[in-house]
């Protein structure tokens, strides 16, 4: 809109735009490094390694037991996608479709688990997990995952849900739908964008889930992550250059996830939820 | 005008129950949220009262001796004020940077490239910044090598395993957070109301200082709340990034070392109630200020 010109006005966009290249500068000097130096044979006191190799990702692999640890990780996160869909789902669609006593309470009870961050209830919940003799395998850890993830996918989706005319659910019926047809015809074919937009994200949330993994994971229900954390806190047992392949593999199993996730939703989704199209 | 028309038998007679349910909103749709509710009050309600009643049962001594040990103790109770010193000026520092950057960005073509770039740290995580971290800040990291080669410092800046570290990561991770959420404040704005101050005659400051700002202040109070929550809990780059054992000892370590290394549970789920308490109070104080503030819509009234 109005554009100031006066000299002040020009020095205070020309100080935002230097900040923003300064942090996006480091941000992107911060992975380079991890890319370079998972490639690099020797790199010490230079400002480039010495040669390129990519026998760390070979020694990563066998080192962390990688095959391991990706099949954990997929097999965790494919069971909090779909289990988070089916919980989360249904539930959005009551929320969008009716009004009924305590509806606050029930969306204070779904806003809750992801306003508190993880470590803070991850703690309490990994007791109870451990009592209940849950924790330390595989159902654990799904379980911990999907507290705040069934939330999220009832948020994404209640606005989504709310824009579908009810009437056309309503037309169906008039035409004789029972509610299985209504739900196979009508309804999946409308909600299918939005679902496949909430459980990506929900997938790159899972992925890059580490304190409620790493508080209820065993040894055999590591993800990505969880490794990679233990990797860099023993940092001097393994090469540098091995542990920062490892971050690459895992750089990569997120990224491309994200990547995919953008072709359906606003970046800014990935922390709020569809206010832009709300507020405009 | 007959009085039998009146005498009307009473409606829980007429009506079954399944359609006075129906009628307050109650019926097999509104069923189909239970799942969810159950599984969050199995899994997040309930944990969280165990926590609080397992605080009270400690391994020996009377009902208070967790809180009592957590506040006789400067290696516990010092963790606060560690983590509140890392957390609050984090914090502050990313809204007030964030703010502006936010209402430079918002009439941006390419404001997806940007918040694109900036949602990879939050999707990485704090453990791949972390190691990025270390790379790239560490005394051989290209961070230095740059400050060193514009003869800015004559020796590495010591950047990791210090509270700078902690503090850095959190900027990297927190400031795309705080930003992604004040630039969704931000754009529901309605630039109508700025454009109406500005054609009254207010300079771009008057119109940040008595349009933006007010209309902006429950967004800036959510985005404090949420980003400081986020900064308070952090643990894998205190651990990671940070001295562990001194400077960046935060309250999430000292509820680990006590759930996972000394196995009292009922120690750390005190350490932990403890940490969900200033948090608390912490987001109470600043709901509380904000409601000193302007209340009411950001649309404009009328086209």
């Amino acid at each position: 809109m109005m554009k100031d010109n006066t000299i002040g006005a020009r020095l205070w966009r020309t100080a935002i735009w230097l900040f923003v290249g300064f942090f996006v500068l480091n941000l992107f000097g911060m992975i380079a490094a991890v890319v370079t130096s998972s490639f690099a044979t020797r790199w010490l006191g230079t400002w480039l390694p010495a040669g390129w190799t990519t026998r760390w990702y070979f020694a990563a692999w066998s080192e962390f037991q990688l095959d391991d640890i990706l099949i954990v990780t997929f097999q965790v996160v494919f069971a909090v996608v779909a289990l988070a869909g089916l919980l989360g789902v249904p539930a959005a669609y009551a929320l969008a479709r009716r009004e009924f006593p305590g509806k606050r309470l029930v969306m204070l009870l779904i806003v809750l688990p992801l306003l508190v961050p993880p470590i803070t209830f991850g703690i309490p919940l990994a007791t109870v997990l451990y009592r209940a003799n849950l924790a330390g395998g595989m159902s654990g850890v799904i379980l911990a995952n999907l507290v705040p993830t069934v939330p999220f996918v009832i948020l994404v989706m209640v606005p989504f849900i709310e824009q579908i005319d009810p009437r056309v659910e309503a037309a169906a019926r008039v035409f004789g739908a029972g509610t299985f047809r209504l739900f196979i015809h009508i309804l999946l074919p409308l909600l299918i964008p939005g679902v496949l937009a909430a459980l990506l994200l929900v997938l790159v949330r899972t992925i890059a889930m580490f304190e409620l993994t790493f508080l209820t994971s065993g040894p055999t229900s590591q993800t990505l992550v969880v490794a990679l954390y233990y990797a860099v806190f023993a940092a001097g047992v393994r090469a540098v250059q091995s542990v920062d392949a490892m971050a690459v593999i895992y750089m990569v199993s997120t990224l491309i996830w994200l990547l995919v996730a953008l072709r359906f939703v606003n970046p800014a989704q990935i922390v709020t939820r569809a206010k832009q199209q709300t507020a405009n | 005008m007959a009085t039998e028309a009146i005498a009307r038998p009473p409606a829980f007679e007429r009506i079954p129950l399944g359609q006075r349910l129906a009628a307050n909103g109650l019926d097999a749709v509104t069923a189909l949220c239970l799942p969810a509710a159950l599984f969050i009050i199995a899994l997040f309600i309930y944990p969280f009262f165990y926590g609080l009643f397992l605080s009270f049962e400690p391994k020996k001594g009377d009902w208070l001796a967790n809180y009592q040990r957590f506040f006789s103790d400067s290696f516990f109770y010092g963790t606060i004020a560690t983590t509140l010193w890392l957390a609050l000026p984090v914090t502050i520092i990313n809204l007030v940077v964030a703010v502006p950057v936010a209402l430079q960005v918002r009439h941006m073509r390419w404001q997806r490239v940007l918040t694109t770039i900036l949602v990879l740290p939050i999707t990485l995580g704090t453990v791949l910044v972390a190691e990025g971290m270390l790379n790239y800040l560490g005394p051989q990291g290209w961070f230095n090598r740059v400050l060193m080669t514009l003869h800015l410092v004559s020796e590495p800046v010591k950047l990791v395993h210090n509270y700078w570290g902690v503090m850095l990561s959190l900027v990297i991770t927190g400031f795309p957070f705080t930003f992604l959420l004040i630039l969704s404040y931000v754009t529901g704005i309605d630039a109508v109301l700025e454009q109406a101050a500005a054609t009254l005659g207010a300079n771009a400051r008057r119109r940040f200082w008595h349009v933006l700002l007010p209309l902006l202040m429950p967004g800036l109070a959510i985005t404090f709340c949420l980003s400081f929550v986020q900064a308070f809990s952090v643990f894998p780059s205190a651990v990671l990034l940070g001295a562990p054992a001194g400077p960046t000892r935060v309250i999430s370590i000292a509820a680990y070392q006590a759930a996972f290394e000394e196995y009292d549970y009922s120690m750390a789920s005190a350490v932990a109630m403890v940490m969900a308490f200033v948090q608390l109070a912490i987001v109470v104080a600043v709901l509380g200020v904000r409601g000193l503030f302007y209340r009411g819509p950001a649309a404009g009234a009328k086209g």
